[in-house]
């Protein structure tokens, strides 16, 4: 069996460089894959234009294969532009939200999306990532350098655990979106890399035990407002772990604790839609209704 | 395991299964079948069979099987263009069996030269597929390597011919895999490699004793 990886060793090795975890990272990638920097940073620019591209879609008001989801992106966008002032959540935040929804809409109405990590979980890493670009006037390289520790995240996530709903249950899909997304925004804000494994830590807390339940079995009801609150989610750890908030659980260990978890979740609840929101009377009857189609 | 693995695809939403798997299983059973499809029936199993419309596992499977990638935006249209190109498509519910994948299709393709082929395969999650059996012959490789497939007699130095015409010409063999219905009889061999093979190689294969048949398999 392959070593897992270690989030908490390459913090260590990060920090005894005295690089950024963004750096090291890009670093590392550059070794494994054996490109050059400028092709890596090439193609993550390529992936949140991409991003871009299905926050755009999502906000024309699309309407899902399923006919579940759909508009309530755009929903999020007017009321910005009419109540900025009257925001609970702050501005950023509500447009990750928005960012989110739009993301998840154009997913599920078969558009083209990066799968971050998974299409189901698609919306999380663009909403934190652009909406935070927005407040602080981030450049694509910068957004591009995040996403690299997203990935290495994400990395360490699969390699301890699993990214995949039907393993590990949402906590495994909008969970590791969201912990990924933390690391990133932490990078974003100047964070060290201490910093950043504790935003991964705390996300992953927050999320810990979230089922994977689809209605009808499809990436729409609960999927895509579970994107929203996944990168809020996000933004909460960010926050905490930048002020200097730290996790009592090492993040490996809190990675390790979400495959456990997800190991004894039962197998209704890990994408099968035979538990949790999927077999609520309504779910049932929108189940029933599509399949008699 | 790389970035690209955790970042991206980019592909057609909304499931990496239901809709990416589904046309990268398209897109072998094209290769497969080794020329333009004309005609094609689609035998949907399980969960596939069940919530295929809300997911597009339909037109995705469709639009693989016209060569088009995972992120392709006219996934959504394939029925149209398929239409317009003159492919008569059909769809229906089969029943593969308890111990089937729930994400598991068979396709019955007819090529514009007349070239038949029946293939099954699975979706096993994050658009990574399976093909599980051709013209009956239960096979199993993943299209993630060139592949080649010979149909061929069961006779003493069938297969090490094969491996060392592909030897001499520099291609490593990664897997393989033989399968066969009885002793003597027709068989089925699964090369998977780490090197491209050439058109020489390939028709070379064909012309080999003991080969019925060879396909090669080989997605961008």
């Amino acid at each position: 069996m392959e070593e897992k990886l270690s989030l908490q060793e390459w913090i260590k090795l990060a920090t005894q460089d005295h690089q950024s975890f963004g750096d090291f990272c890009i670093a590392a990638q550059v070794k494994q894959l054996e490109i050059e920097e400028a092709v890596l940073m090439g193609r993550m620019e390529e992936m949140l234009q991409v991003m871009q591209q299905s926050i755009e879609m999502g906000l024309t008001g699309v309407k899902s294969m399923g006919g579940l989801v759909g508009g309530n992106g755009k929903k999020i966008e007017s009321y910005r532009e009419a109540f900025a002032d009257k925001s609970i959540v702050g501005s950023a935040m509500s447009k990750a939200i928005m960012i989110a929804l739009a993301v998840g809409e154009a997913n599920a109405s078969m558009g083209r999306i990066v799968a971050v990590p998974t299409a189901g979980a698609s919306g999380t890493l663009p909403a934190v990532l652009f909406s935070l670009a927005e407040a602080r006037n981030f450049s694509m390289a910068e957004l591009a350098k995040a996403l690299v520790v997203a990935g290495a995240i994400g990395m360490v996530i699969a390699s301890r655990a699993s990214l995949s709903g039907a393993e590990g249950g949402c906590q495994a899909e909008c969970g590791s979106a969201a912990a990924m997304a933390a690391g990133a925004a932490v990078e974003l804000y100047g964070g060290t890399p201490n910093q950043v494994g504790q935003a991964v830590a705390m996300t992953l807390k927050n999320m810990l035990g979230l089922v994977c339940d689809p209605v009808a079995g499809l990436v729409e009801v609960p999927c895509v407002k579970r994107n929203a609150g996944a990168a809020a989610q996000a933004m909460v750890a960010a926050e905490m772990a930048l002020a200097g908030v730290e996790s009592v659980i090492p993040v490996d260990e809190v990675i390790d604790a979400m495959a456990s978890v997800g190991n004894s979740m039962s197998c209704s609840l890990k994408e099968t839609a035979q538990g949790g929101l999927a077999v609520s009377p309504t779910g049932l009857a929108w189940a029933e209704k599509l399949f008699a189609k | 395991m790389n970035i690209f693995d955790v970042i991206g695809p980019v592909m057609i939403g909304p499931s990496s299964s239901h809709t990416a798997g589904a046309v990268r299983l398209g897109n072998l059973a094209l290769s497969i079948l080794g020329e333009d499809v004309k005609e094609a029936v689609i035998g949907l199993h399980g969960s596939f069979a069940q919530t295929y419309r809300g997911h597009g596992t339909d037109v995705a499977l469709v639009a693989g099987l016209q060569g088009w990638a995972t992120d392709d935006e006219r996934i959504p249209k394939s029925f149209e263009v398929a239409k317009d190109a003159g492919i008569a498509i059909s769809f229906k519910t089969i029943q593969l069996g308890d111990f089937a994948h729930p994400n598991s299709v068979r396709f019955w393709l007819t090529g514009v030269r007349g070239n038949q082929c029946v293939v099954t395969g699975k979706s096993i999650g994050g658009g990574r597929v399976v093909i599980t059996s051709i013209d009956d012959f239960p096979v199993e490789f993943s299209g993630d390597f060139p592949t080649i497939l010979t149909m061929h007699y069961d006779r003493p130095g069938a297969i090490a011919i094969v491996t060392s015409i592909l030897s001499t010409q520099g291609v490593n063999v990664a897997q393989m895999k033989v399968f066969r219905k009885e002793k003597g009889g027709l068989a089925a061999m699964i090369v998977e490699t780490d090197q491209p093979i050439d058109d020489r190689t390939y028709e070379g294969i064909g012309k080999l004793p003991h080969i019925q048949s060879v396909r090669r398999i080989q997605l961008v």
